[in-house]
């Protein structure tokens, strides 16, 4: 791919929630290409693009760790909020944390760090001045001085991802040795159809060498 | 309120003695341990927690800083609820499904709770705009050192229930324990990003109230769980320009925590027994460095 871009990513912890153990939270073993594609939104997006992610190089071993948390229980509804705008005051619009409370684990990922390969396509929002080079330069530009929209994560917001950008031709970071040979990861999301009322597609994920190769999003093997 | 115009970067230091500055509830509420390193932890929310705290303490009532999530402690709010119960009449039940209205829902939360407007919520009852991503995200904090967590037994002259007296036949003591890090300093890292301040509307302002909140928390928020926590250190490092002029990890390397003994036989057990540099020259052009504490 001509404008196709590689970022190195990392950090200390990560969680990419598996949609089937989102209560107590359990970690795919690896990064998800839609969370891949939102650490590139973090940096450089535009309605006029879309990333595509090619291929997910896994540096690390796979290590898991479990932390649990008190979180909150209830959303708050757009009703009750209607209301106290019409009543002008904020009370009984507070939420009480410990009369609301859930203890939930979560089973993260420890230290991990990824090469992301990825491409963008200009959507049908793109206007006349939206060239391909345009956003592929910006990005560029913003992931090497280390610029972003908002500080990237790994998954959930209280685990930042750091990021460097790999110029063409850099070599790739190498990858540790337990990683060698293939691996089936079973099946992993995708990413989410936003367009069809927000539908999860999932993929085969195996890893050969370290290497996740990304089906393309509108290939048979996305899955719905 | 315009939102701030640049994007920050923060590291935090504070530290405690003789307490438990998160207790883990899955490990018997011990203070929080890194399994691989020792290292003990406290959590983002927790850091969060108190910050809401300070606001609330420090603004009371003052409109604009209300506190969405709220820890047990206005209770004048839950008896205004009733009343407002019996004079409001009653709306209709109807989400918003025009965008104009959700938006308007949302800009009105962040414009009145200032933790809505800081770190976001969730307010989705299947409205779209219902979701305030906040431009203050903070990450996990972790001691420099490995920490060695106590349990210190105590005892309690007085029992709960008749039947117990019973049982001690008049003697009436109780034993517990209690978990305590006898020395730990600790250093979070935090991130602001003022384009998503730029549609909570978190201004400048609010920017002083977090860094007032970072600084002064713990003095409110003593309890006999957490004995003596402090703040030590705020470094801020200011971008010149809203998208950021540096990786944020070449920011906080440049921050350097070291004993201030090399090769100190005793455990580090004040704050004195480290020295925290700022390494200027690894600061990039366009970060400015501000020490706040």
């Amino acid at each position: 791919m001509a404008f196709g871009i590689k970022l190195y990513v990392w950090g200390d912890r990560a969680c990419f929630t598996r949609p089937e153990m989102k209560v107590e939270r359990v970690s795919y073993d690896v990064i998800t290409p839609s969370a891949a594609r939102g650490i590139l939104d973090a940096i450089h997006w535009k309605p006029a693009i879309r990333w595509h992610v090619n291929r997910i190089h896994v540096l690390k071993p796979i290590r898991f760790e479990s932390i649990r948390r008190n979180e909150v229980g209830g959303k708050l509804s757009a009703a009750s909020v209607a209301k106290a705008m019409s009543a002008g005051s904020t009370a009984g619009l507070p939420n009480y944390v410990d009369e609301d409370r859930q203890q939930r684990a979560a089973t993260i990922l420890r230290d991990v760090a990824y090469v992301i390969e990825a491409h963008f396509e200009l959507t049908a929002k793109a206007g006349p001045d939206d060239s391909v080079g345009k956003h592929l330069d910006i990005f560029n530009r913003r992931a090497r001085k280390g610029q972003c929209f908002q500080m990237p994560c790994l998954g959930v917001r209280e685990f930042p991802g750091h990021f460097k950008l790999l110029e063409e031709g850099e070599a790739l970071p190498s990858s540790h040795g337990s990683l060698k040979g293939s691996r089936d990861l079973g099946w992993m999301l995708h990413d989410i159809d936003f367009e069809y009322g927000a539908t999860p597609r999932f993929f085969r994920a195996t890893m050969n060498d370290g290497v996740i190769d990304v089906p393309a999003w509108s290939s048979e093997e996305v899955k719905a | 309120m315009t939102a701030i115009a640049h994007r920050y970067e923060f590291v935090y230091l504070f530290d405690i003695t003789n307490g438990n500055p998160n207790g883990d509830p899955d490990a018997g509420n011990m203070p929080r341990l890194d399994p691989e390193t020792n290292r003990g932890l406290v959590t983002d929310v927790c850091l969060k927690r108190k910050i809401r705290n300070f606001v609330s303490l420090d603004k009371a009532d003052a409109p604009g800083y209300a506190i969405y999530m709220q820890e047990k402690a206005v209770l004048n709010n839950q008896h205004r609820k009733a009343y407002d119960a019996i004079s409001l009449k009653p709306e209709d039940k109807k989400l918003p499904k025009e965008e104009e209205k959700a938006r308007a829902i949302t800009n009105w939360m962040c414009a009145n709770f200032f933790d809505v407007r800081t770190f976001g919520a969730v307010m989705t009852t299947g409205v779209n705009a219902g979701q305030v991503r906040g431009p203050v995200q903070m990450a996990f904090a972790t001691s420099i050192d490995p920490v060695v967590p106590l349990e210190i037994s105590i005892t309690r002259m007085a029992v709960t229930t008749e039947k117990e007296a019973e049982a001690q036949s008049g003697d009436n003591r109780t034993m517990g324990r209690k978990h305590i890090i006898p020395y730990g300093l600790y250093r979070a890292h935090g991130f602001v990003s003022a384009k998503l301040a730029e549609r909570t509307g978190f201004s400048e302002k609010d920017l002083n109230l977090f860094w007032q909140a970072l600084i002064n928390m713990f003095e409110h928020d003593r309890s006999a769980a957490r004995s003596e926590m402090a703040a030590r250190k705020l470094i801020v490092f200011e971008h010149e320009s809203a998208m950021g002029n540096a990786p944020a990890h070449l920011l906080f390397d440049a921050v350097k925590i070291a004993p201030a003994v090399a090769e100190a036989e005793a455990a580090p057990r004040t704050f004195r027994d480290y020295t925290v540099t700022l390494d200027k020259a690894a600061i990039p052009a366009g970060v400015s460095v501000r020490e706040l504490l």
